[in-house]
């Protein structure tokens, strides 16, 4: 695995990971003898109290909306079940305050119909404190609102549309993964660096996923260097994307820039193949999973397509890989993974999950002994920028922004489904300059409760 | 498609008694009141208010489910009308909904009107528009007219995506749900406010419904339906029955699709995919086809049995792959036993078992 960083450096990571792991191991086994008197321990004199909705002396319920079937549901089915898994590891060391944390998450099937009927449920009927990683665009749209109106917290938004940073509008939502206008600045730079003067050619989605990668394309690319952008709805990706794909191929395209969800990059690639054009790749952090894609190319082409396909292909990332097993978080969440969830493969999504019900916690615990609703949001907004853990990139969240990570780097696809690095790591907001940033990557703290 | 023979006088006095509490006499309220509209505006105000307060004993969540029932009952209603009442058939009331829908986020976005007049103003474009199709509708017959209607249901979701700008493509509109007046005071929840408007909406269209297929329009409604020969001989023009007909139940599609918008608090094509269009009309012959009280059970088996198979499959901790479908199969399961054992729908059975229990003997339960 050609990684740029040093050898030094990554066994210096796994010993940190190797260390850390047995310091948690270590406090597992202190915690678990003594799961009664490390509340009272840890927040003074006073006792747990059921303090909000959801929550009881001894427990916390969250809630989610997931596409478990339909279009969206390959890769992204994962999600809630890692998001659980390491909550289940969180519990079984003592979990926040003593209490145990479970995610309760329904299927909407990606259909925005669904999502008000799921999550109008888990409100009203299960009584959630509050809305955590709720998946996609159209979906989310449709519940916005009602969190908002009743006052729920919602937390880390599965995706990248600006919509979610309106503190004004939207004070009780926040964003989580990269906005998709700041992917889009990203991936500019990164082609105006590396890619000049070549034509590039874009494929995106018809919505504000597509739409915002694009914009902040153009943010970058001023020039007339962008040759062609061709839409697609999700909707209608049974129809293949040969005509989309014909056009960019018809334009001189050298660079292709993927907006695309999973299933699309994976139409968009067996089109390529099939009439043997062969541009530069780049994508979205949407469709960044190679385990992923690899499936759905396979699916899509019945088998005659394999992964080897995805070789080559560059992609956003934010969190560590999942095939890095030196970095501690990828290691820490196999670990869970292998325990926890292990009938579930171990790829981006999991990292994904994983990482989303990390920071969740980070919350929960920055609201303190007995969290309130209200006191959840405030510490979204004073504390939870300066949240450190899997992330390659700051946080941008306060009272006046509600941005989750402020950028990402590239990587690319190797043979065997790894990722590497080939870029810096960029940071932006919606409308400022992009930078490079050290990573702000963390080490595995040893006890989160 | 077998038209149902429908005892009109029956299934009316059958809505009265199900919005009156048992026990109230409907035959001394008839020599009370002898006009029908004045009697059956007494019976909507009476059961509004009952509504109104059994809805504040109800929890926010409970609300809500019957809030989504409401869209449906009027949709199904529609399609009662079209086929039960004249013989029509549509495969497209999704789309009609979609349009009602659209037509209620586009008022409120753009415009300032009170609810009442964008519910109204969303029910009236869907009317004319469905007049329009009811042009078209009225030249084809049987399959060619259910193929002309699954065009629509195709195509409507579709233009959505087309001109995102102005339908909002994909993601679809987003709708401020209408938050309770003050005086109704703090403890009045949103979602109460939202069933107490679907049942208030429900009740107009029924009186309107009911007094529609009672008038010499409903007559001329059923003449075309039983012989388009004889209705003609009889100075009935067929066509502009047909079209009148098609763009009443387009209408109420409408009003459906303008309270779904409402209840989602959101607009998007997934919400009116082709399997709607199927699912109103199961729900229709579930219920009972041309009988009022039939869009009331269909509409409470589509909102109802995929939520209690949800949480079925919850209890049973089953897997993904059978919990997304085994709302579908029990759906299926029930439309082939109703077809097979009860042809009448759900209403069907109540009538008889009313016939059976009254002793009575009615001519229901012997017709079959």
């Amino acid at each position: 695995m050609g990684n740029k960083r040093s050898h030094f450096s990554k066994r210096f990571r796994v010993t940190v990971a190797a260390a850390s792991l047995s310091l948690i191991a270590a406090a597992c086994g202190s915690s678990s003898s003594s799961s009664s008197s490390g509340s009272s321990s840890s927040g003074g004199t006073t006792a747990n109290t059921a303090s909000a909705p959801g929550i009881t002396a001894t427990s916390i319920l969250l809630g989610s909306h997931q596409p478990l079937t339909g279009p969206a549901a390959p890769g992204y089915s994962e999600i809630a079940p890692a998001a659980q898994a390491y909550f289940d590891y969180l519990n079984a060391h003592g979990g926040v305050y003593g209490r145990s944390i479970t995610l309760k998450y329904e299927d909407d099937g990606y259909n925005p119909a669904n999502t008000t009927q799921v999550v109008q449920k888990l409100v009203l009927q299960d009584n959630v404190f509050g809305i955590v990683g709720g998946l996609g665009t159209p979906t989310h749209q449709a519940v916005v609102n009602f969190l908002n109106t009743n006052k729920v917290p919602d937390l880390f938004v599965a995706s990248g549309c600006d919509c979610w940073n309106q503190p004004t509008v939207h004070p009780y939502t926040y964003g989580f993964q990269p906005d998709y206008i700041i992917e889009g600045k990203v991936l500019g730079t990164y082609i105006a660096s590396k890619y000049a003067g070549m034509k590039i050619g874009v494929l995106y989605q018809n919505d504000d996923f597509g739409g915002g990668g694009l914009t902040g394309l153009k943010q970058i690319l001023t020039g007339g260097q962008i040759v062609s952008a061709q839409p697609y709805d999700p909707t209608t990706l049974t129809n293949g994307l040969g005509t989309q794909v014909a056009a960019l191929q018809a334009a001189g395209a050298q660079v292709v820039v993927l907006l695309t969800i999973p299933a699309a990059t994976a139409l968009a690639l067996l089109a390529m193949a099939s009439t043997g054009f062969q541009p530069t790749l780049l994508s979205s952090s949407v469709s960044a999973d190679p385990y992923t894609l690899g499936g759905l190319v396979s699916n899509f082409s019945k088998g005659k397509v394999g992964a080897s396909i995805l070789t080559g292909m560059q992609t956003l990332a934010y969190l560590p890989a999942p095939t890095d097993l030196t970095d501690p978080w990828t290691a820490l969440f196999k670990t869970i993974h292998d325990k926890y969830d292990a009938s579930q493969p171990f790829d981006g999504n999991t990292i994904f999950g994983m990482s989303m019900a990390y920071y969740t916690a980070l919350a929960i615990k920055a609201a303190g002994q007995n969290p309130t609703r209200q006191s959840l949001i405030n510490a979204m907004n004073t504390q939870a920028g300066s949240f450190t853990g899997p992330g390659l990139t700051p946080l941008g969240y306060s009272s006046t922004s509600h941005l989750g990570f402020l950028g990402a780097e590239v990587m690319q696809i190797g043979a065997s489904g790894s990722l590497t690095s080939t870029s810096p790591i960029y940071v932006t907001n919606v409308n400022g300059p992009v930078t490079t940033h050290a990573s702000v990557e963390a080490q595995v703290p040893a006890n989160l409760g | 498609m077998g038209v149902e023979e429908i005892d009109l006088k029956a299934e009316e006095t059958k809505v009265k008694k199900e919005t009156l509490i048992e026990g109230g006499s409907k035959l001394s309220l008839k020599r009370l009141i002898p006009v029908p509209i004045l009697r059956n505006l007494l019976l909507a105000i009476v059961a509004v208010v009952i509504f109104f307060f059994l809805s504040g004993h109800l929890s926010a969540y409970r609300n809500y489910q019957l809030s989504q029932v409401g869209p449906y009952v009027l949709a199904i209603l529609g399609l009662s009308v079209l086929i039960g009442q004249n013989g029509q058939i549509s495969i497209g009331h999704g789309a009609l909904m979609a349009i009602g829908a659209w037509s209620l986020a586009l008022l409120q976005i753009h415009t300032k009107l009170p609810l009442g007049v964008i519910l109204l103003l969303a029910t009236l474009i869907t009317t004319a528009i469905g007049g329009v199709l009811g042009l078209v509708a009225a030249r084809l017959r049987g399959p060619y007219l259910a193929g002309a209607t699954l065009a629509l249901a195709l195509g409507v979701p579709d233009i959505a995506t087309r001109y995102r700008s102005l339908f909002g493509g994909y993601q679809g509109l987003q709708i401020n749900p209408p938050s309770p007046p003050a005086f109704l005071g703090a403890n009045f929840t949103p979602q109460q406010y939202l069933a107490v408007i679907d049942v208030i909406v429900i009740v107009i269209a029924f009186i309107f419904v009911a007094n529609l297929v009672n008038s010499r329009i409903g007559r001329d409604m059923r003449a075309v339906r039983d012989d388009e020969i004889a209705a003609r001989l009889a100075g009935i023009s067929v066509q502009r029955t047909q079209v009148f007909t098609f763009a009443i139940s387009s209408g109420l599609a409408g009003l459906g699709g303008g309270l779904l918008a409402l209840v989602a608090s959101n607009v998007s094509p997934g919400a009116f995919s082709v399997t709607l269009s199927i699912s109103l009309l199961s729900g229709l012959v579930i219920g009972g086809i041309g009988t009022m009280a039939g869009a009331l059970w269909g509409a409470a088996v589509m909102v109802y049995v995929p939520q209690w198979a949800t949480t079925l499959t919850e209890k049973f901790n089953m897997n993904q792959g059978i919990a997304a479908n085994i709302a579908l199969a029990i759906y299926g399961i029930l439309l082939i036993v109703i077809v097979l054992a009860a042809p009448g729908g759900i209403q069907g059975i109540l009538m008889r078992l009313k016939g059976l229990i009254s002793g009575r003997g009615r001519q229901r339960a012997t017709k079959g």
